[in-house]
């Protein structure tokens, strides 16, 4: 764009449409994430995120990430967040590069309000799916150059009135998961973990609980997945999407929750 | 050989402003009323689905008269405008004075540049936060002209009469009750004040948190007009 004070008018065969990464495209291709990546950069010690997961419930789904990010063997941040809303009836949630998945999340709560304020329409939630499917895809040749970003997207589907959760590769490539699923490098240990304490049409507090347990025994068993911190007090982020919208746990609430864990019964051993 | 006619500069912007005028005066008004829960605005349209008011931003709305689709792409590139804004700077960054001025340009630019001047007139409104009582409306005209308006704006052909009826009734601080049957009435006629059928209303709301904008409609509209 020449004058960034004037209004960006477009004709006909141009014309991006609803879609604010595309008007991007047009405007200011290099703000797009993993714009200026080329085939130099090349095993950077970049920030990474690690853990997330994404469990539904009887009436919506929770999701929660660890707060870690770690640049090689380096503690990158101890606070970092990793969950966020990307409307009012949806989340998302990061893994890998933290900067490029930073500018993801950032472009698609955009992409999905400019959505809405073009059309004058809320997109379903298969639409946003598919939209953060295409983002992912676009920073394929970042992904190619060590700085992959695999979100986990998930929301409560007004038009089914139930809670659903997405998962994504690094081409772009978007599943649909049944009940639950984590991403990132301690995503093995929080899947396991989730797959033996899930029931169908569980509550949404117990969801919390397996949420946050799944990412204490992540951590347990990954060094790149950051615990409980009882001495900084920095426990996991969750939120919880349901019927009435998407709405981010207070950080005593988690602390709370996760020292109840943190007292009950010991599961999974002394060892191993 | 043929000689192209001389016609005075004067003579040309006079006539496209009577046409832009002709054009606007054709359409029905709407009118924007500072209220104590932020910035009301009140459109005489009948229409369901079609809007002439919408969200720009977070605490930016729009509103507009005349032909519909040229005010919808202004509309659209509004939005735009603002996203990239918000997008490239913060959201903070964003502001109801800069897109005013930007569609100024854009209407003068075309006022005094294309065959055919556009035929809208458009408020840009915005309101501060739960604790903040500002709020600014930006009435931009068809040549773009732009006057920063205080208390109420009003757009359209009926424009003088409905502002002379406001100067009586107005106050500051009105309830969101009070000032949406005050603008059903001056937006109606002699017969009565419009019913709710007959309009569109939308709040930039000062105490919702981030997007300030909502529409009242359906049984909240017709109760608070009762």
């Amino acid at each position: 764009m020449s004058d960034p004070s004037a209004l960006p008018l477009f004709s006909g065969t141009v014309d991006p449409g609803p879609s604010f990464a595309d008007l991007l495209r047009h405007v200011a291709p290099h703000q797009l994430p993993g714009a200026g990546v080329n085939r130099e950069t090349t095993n950077l010690d970049v920030p990474h995120g690690t853990t997330v997961v994404a469990i539904r419930f009887a009436n919506g789904v929770i999701m929660a990430g660890d707060r870690r990010a770690t640049a090689g063997y380096m503690i990158a941040s101890r606070r970092i967040e990793k969950v966020f809303a990307a409307d009012d009836f949806s989340g998302v949630s990061i893994a890998g590069a933290a900067g490029p998945a930073v500018e993801m999340v950032k472009l698609f709560q955009v992409q999905l309000e400019h959505y809405e304020k073009v059309q004058g329409e809320v997109l379903s939630l298969e639409g946003k799916a598919n939209q953060l499917g295409q983002l992912v895809r676009a920073n394929l040749p970042a992904a190619m150059q060590g700085l992959a970003v695999v979100p986990l997207f998930a929301g409560y589907d007004t038009a089914r009135e139930r809670g659903r959760v997405f998962s994504y590769d690094v081409t772009g490539g978007r599943y649909e998961e049944l009940d639950f699923q984590a991403q990132g490098s301690g995503s093995i240990h929080a899947r396991n973990w989730i797959k033996a304490g899930w029931i169908e049409g569980m509550s949404a507090d117990d969801a919390i609980s397996l949420a946050i347990a799944s990412l204490f025994a992540a951590a347990d068993e990954d060094v790149a997945t950051g615990g409980p911190d009882l001495v900084r007090r920095i426990f996991p982020t969750v939120a919880v999407i349901d019927a009435d919208g998407y709405r981010a746990l207070v950080d005593d609430d988690v602390e709370t929750r996760s020292q109840q864990l943190l007292q009950g019964a010991e599961r999974g051993g002394r060892e191993s | 050989m043929s000689m192209p006619f001389y016609v005075s500069p004067e003579q040309v912007m006079k006539d496209r402003a009577d046409y832009a005028r002709k054009g606007i005066a054709r359409g029905r008004s709407l009118v924007a009323l500072e209220c104590a829960p932020g910035v009301l605005i009140v459109a005489d349209n009948p229409s369901r689905t079609l809007s002439k008011i919408s969200e720009i931003y977070d605490r930016i709305a729009f509103a507009a008269v005349g032909k519909y689709n040229e005010f919808q792409m202004l509309r659209v590139a509004g939005v735009r405008h603002a996203d990239l804004k918000g997008f490239s700077y913060s959201r903070e960054d964003v502001s109801a004075k800069e897109l005013a001025n930007a569609y100024a340009q854009t209407l003068g630019q075309v006022f005094t540049h294309e065959m055919k001047p556009y035929e809208v007139e458009l408020l840009v409104a915005e309101v501060g936060g739960p604790d903040d009582d500002h709020a600014e409306m930006y009435h931009v005209l068809y040549d773009g002209v732009v006057m920063d308006e205080q208390d109420y704006s009003v757009l359209g052909g009926q424009a003088e009469q409905i502002t002379e009826a406001l100067k009586e009734e107005y106050a500051q601080n009105m309830s969101l009750g009070d000032a949406l049957k005050l603008g059903a009435k001056v937006l109606g006629s002699d017969e009565g004040p419009l019913t709710a059928d007959q309009l569109e209303v939308a709040l930039l709301d000062r105490a919702k948190p981030r997007r300030a904008f909502r529409r009242i409609k359906g049984d909240e509209l017709a109760g608070l007009l009762a």
